[in-house]
């Protein structure tokens, strides 16, 4: 085809093979940068790549550890555990957490599992394999050099958590046990019941308690980091608010880590904490950073239903279900408001099944949610009417607890199935639950290269701030997989190589940085409490988050992302003019510390939307409608977005600035992903 | 629903605090008794009075963040965290009295928010199993017994929320200590440092302010995980044996 750019191109065109340069969907809302490349992957064989690097990378003497400084944000898994290794291996880290403990770090909400390539079941796993399988679930828009590391060194994850006492689910012989999880084939998932984000937290947590006692970790709780300081083109520091006196802190260190988790709240409702935000990484964007692929949101299947407008979040139940569970709604709408017991098997729509028979209840996360969604769209959900729709489909225990007996199914899913009775008040044992998709992670994040070190010089990134692993979609069980590996395996040996070069000059709180970066964090404050407008902060973040749901959720389309960023710009002006925010900036305050969350999440909800607007394939949790195959399927353009789209903030009134990173696939061959 | 809060206020850890009373219309059964909060707070925001301050985080029971005594019981009348605690198991017309946990080693910070830094520094003291990372021998190679594995993670579920001192008459946090103790006490891994680490971390116990057991055993009806009160038993044993050994 050789038309010109066409940024109305509408569904009917959506079938033509686009040709490279066609679709410039996103033009007019940015500006297109240099490409980029991953510059610290080393070339050769994928299985030496990681091997090669660590040897590369410089070592510090020992002595010379407790000389040099680490600043981490985030004590989750990625936080938790970077902080007890460096803190083992000698350097002197500061950890910072908004919560009162280390402990709270939302890791401890992950229900299911991690994945490591164990291969105990001897079911044809390899590091190779978790790695095809970590690259296909991504949709083919992860960078392989950082997957095949990940698989690498998950094994070693399993042995670290076993010999801080993580209390893994056993076989009776006293061996590990394994389970498989949603979309792949072999069971090489680690559980502790349906709490293994729990322990594998505690496990962090309790190492890195271990290293405050020793001295090696200082632990600041009920902080917040408000900005970093970029002093002579390198991260020296941050500025923090103690949570319960208000005081602005200056804090330095020869680097920074942010492990600071995703940005779901974007939309309001998620299976996110309360407290869960993208402050630390956005005022990182902001000095520089560049924020790759916002766009990738996982949408997680299976959560209970929303059931009203006093909804403050989205609660998950862990995807394990699917395990033993059967999805289905019924045939016909009319049915759609009976009592399940009461629909007979032949009026049942088993669709996973039925759509995906290889793979059943089995496929991956977006392919769930956005059949579950289509489900609902045609009339066929089941629930209580929200608005005009019934949004919910069943998960049934009946077939599982006929074949395994109701003990069973209560020893692998007691604590989520007590959980889902508790908040909607039905027994799961005897009437199938009801689930639907919400909001559950993000593949996004700060751009980083192999080294997980960000477009800012000494500013690292690990975990799910970061976008490195996942690609376009993230594979369950992998979350934990990767929080661990980077925060355990990865982060401490390449940030040796850039503290080979430490300690950095001293820098004091007099320096043009350090004042600038205070006195921002000290006028944003001040200006939350002076707008005295009539809206909470709260009614802005819920509209921000229906702009969101509505329009960068489950299936986007140009004219509403369109639609969408001119509402997100109406609805900043909006926050800054019309904001109230009681109390004062030197005690506790809560609404305070909620509109600087905000105010961040309104910026990046647009760049969000920006970015959805320019990928015009479909990809992961990426779905666009104008790229569907013509049975409704997700379709790819790779010869057009095989890349990682790397922003740069474009200032406070200009246009983000695309950054493009070539994806290269050498090992594996990319595939249109099917499931059926 | 309709309901008459009362809900403990201070501006501060001097502040001496006292309880207001706040009328709360339009609640809806399903709300979670957060949410019936957030509702109070939008609409105190609305009046011009600043909201009431508590914690919570993951709303979904698991991270320990959520705290209140509902009507004299730590996290209300159900056998749940706060969060998951949900208006129907209220009626309509119900006074609701909501405090901090009260106890002396729990110093209020503002309004319903307690500090709790004293577990963080309980753990510190010996909650651990002493493993650098990189240093661990290979997963399988210790089996674990399955009905030691299944004790260990049945007291590992603590969530650290500290409910059972704000139940104890004697502020004791015996039962969050034993749970640690058990947990670390039932695994192989856990067995170099047993004996000192149930004597540090007793010791710290102590030292931070929190009261002996007394054997009432409100801890464990209180514990939204259910933590058995036999972890505090181990716990005993486990002291006494350490004391016997010369630890």
């Amino acid at each position: 085809m050789t038309d010109m750019p066409d940024t109305t191109l509408t569904s009917d065109r959506s079938h033509d093979e686009p040709s490279p340069g066609q679709y410039d969907d996103a033009a007019g809302y940015y500006t297109l940068g240099e490409p980029i490349a991953d510059t610290k992957a080393p070339a050769g064989d994928i299985a030496d790549r990681w091997q090669t690097r660590k040897f590369e990378a410089r070592l510090v003497n020992p002595a010379n550890r407790r000389k040099l400084s680490i600043i981490i944000v985030g004590t989750g898994l990625a936080g938790g555990a970077a902080a007890a290794t460096l803190g083992e291996a000698g350097y002197n880290v500061k950890s910072f957490c908004y919560q009162d403990s280390p402990r709270r770090a939302h890791s401890i909400a992950a229900q299911g599992g991690i994945n490591a390539a164990k291969n105990y079941k001897e079911d044809g796993d390899s590091t190779h394999r978790l790695f095809y399988d970590t690259v296909k679930g991504g949709d083919y828009r992860s960078r392989e050099s950082n997957v095949y590391r990940l698989a690498e060194v998950s094994t070693n994850i399993i042995d670290q958590c076993v010999a801080q006492g993580v209390p893994f689910a056993r076989e009776y012989g006293g061996l590990l046990d394994n389970r498989s999880f949603g979309g792949v084939q072999v069971s090489r998932t680690f559980y502790a019941r349906g709490q293994t984000g729990q322990q594998l937290l505690i496990g962090a947590y309790q190492a890195m308690e271990r290293q405050v006692k020793l001295g090696t970790v200082t632990e600041y709780t009920r902080h917040e980091m408000l900005e970093v300081i970029v002093a002579d083109g390198q991260a020296r520091g941050i500025i923090a608010r103690d949570m319960v006196t208000g005081e602005i802190e200056t804090h330095l260190a020869d680097v920074v880590v942010l492990a600071s988790g995703g940005y779901g709240n974007v939309f309001y409702l998620s299976t996110n904490a309360m407290g869960s935000n993208v402050t630390a990484a956005w005022r990182a964007h902001r000095k520089g950073a560049y924020m790759a692929n916002p766009c990738y949101t996982q949408i997680h299947p299976t959560c209970i239903p929303v059931s009203g407008d006093h909804q403050s979040k989205l609660t998950l139940m862990s995807e394990s279900l699917r395990n033993d569970g059967r999805i289905w709604v019924p045939k016909k709408a009319e049915d759609c408001g009976k009592d399940p017991r009461d629909i007979p098997e032949e009026d049942r729509d088993y669709y996973l099944e039925r759509i995906y028979p290889s793979f059943g209840n089995l496929v991956p996360r977006d392919i769930a949610s956005r059949q579950a969604k289509n489900m609902c769209d045609e009339g066929r959900g089941v629930g209580p009417m929200v608005g005009d729709f019934r949004r919910g489909v069943y998960l049934d225990f009946k077939d599982a607890i006929a074949r395994l007996g109701k003990d069973a199914i209560e020893e692998k899913y007691d604590n989520l199935l007590d959980m889902y009775e508790r908040i909607t008040g039905e027994n799961p044992y005897e009437v199938p639950m009801r689930i639907y998709p919400a909001v559950h992670y993000v593949m996004g994040g700060l751009w980083v290269d192999y080294d997980l070190q960000s477009t800012i010089k000494g500013l690292f990134v690990t975990g799910e701030a970061n976008f490195s692993d996942h690609g376009a979609n993230r594979l369950g069980a992998s979350a934990l997989m990767q929080g661990l590996a980077d925060g355990y395996f990865v982060l401490p040996h390449t940030i040796r190589d850039y503290l080979a070069d430490g300690p950095f000059p001293e820098i004091g709180e007099d320096h043009p940085a350090v004042v600038e970066a205070r006195a921002d964090v000290e006028g944003r404050i001040e200006k939350f409490l002076s707008i005295n407008g009539n809206r909470s902060v709260d009614s802005f973040h819920r509209e921000l988050g229906h702009i969101m749901w509505e329009y960068c959720g489950m299936e986007r389309t140009a004219e509403g992302l369109r639609k969408a960023i001119d509402m997100i710009r109406e609805l900043k002006r909006e926050f800054w003019s019309d904001l109230k925010v009681l109390g004062t900036a030197d005690s506790l305050n809560q609404s305070l510390e909620k509109a600087g969350r905000v105010a961040d999440f309104i910026e990046l909800g647009e760049l969000m939307c920006i970015d959805a607007l320019n990928r015009r394939e479909s990809c992961g949790g990426h779905f666009r409608g104008e790229s569907q195959t013509e049975d409704g399927e997700a379709l790819r353009h790779d010869d057009e977005f095989a890349y990682v789209a790397a922003w740069e903030w474009g200032g406070q009134d200009g246009t983000p600035i695309l950054h493009k990173e070539e994806l290269v696939y050498t090992a594996i061959e990319m595939k249109q992903r099917s499931y059926k | 629903m309709n309901l008459t809060l009362k809900i403990w206020r201070q501006t501060d850890a001097v502040d001496k605090g006292k309880i207001h009373t706040y009328a709360i219309s339009g609640i809806s059964q399903d709300m979670s008794f957060l949410e019936m909060l957030d509702v109070l707070n939008e609409q105190l925001n609305e009046q011009g009075e600043e909201p009431v301050a508590f914690d919570s985080d993951c709303r979904e029971g698991i991270c320990g963040m959520c705290s209140l005594m509902i009507n004299g019981e730590p996290h209300g009348p159900e056998v749940t965290t706060t969060c998951q605690l949900h208006m129907r198991s209220f009626n309509d017309g119900d006074t609701i009295t909501i405090e901090p946990w009260r106890s002396g080693a729990f110093p209020v910070v503002k309004d319903l928010v307690v500090d709790r830094s004293a577990f963080d520094r309980i753990i510190q003291s010996g909650g651990y199993i002493s493993a650098n990372t990189g240093s661990a021998p290979e997963a399988n190679s210790v089996p674990v017994p399955r009905d030691n594995a299944v004790r260990a993670f049945n007291v590992a579920t603590c969530i650290g929320c500290g409910a059972c001192v704000a139940a104890c008459p004697n502020g004791s946090a015996s039962l969050f200590l034993g749970a640690k103790i058990t947990h670390l006490g039932e695994l192989p891994q856990g067995q170099p440092e047993r004996w000192s680490r149930v004597v540090d971390m007793t010791a710290q116990h102590d030292h931070e302010g929190f009261g002996g057991c007394t054997n009432i055993g409100e801890c464990a009806a209180a514990c939204p995980k259910e933590i058995p009160l036999d972890v505090i038993s181990q716990l005993n044993k486990d002291l006494r044996t350490a004391m016997r050994h010369g630890h």
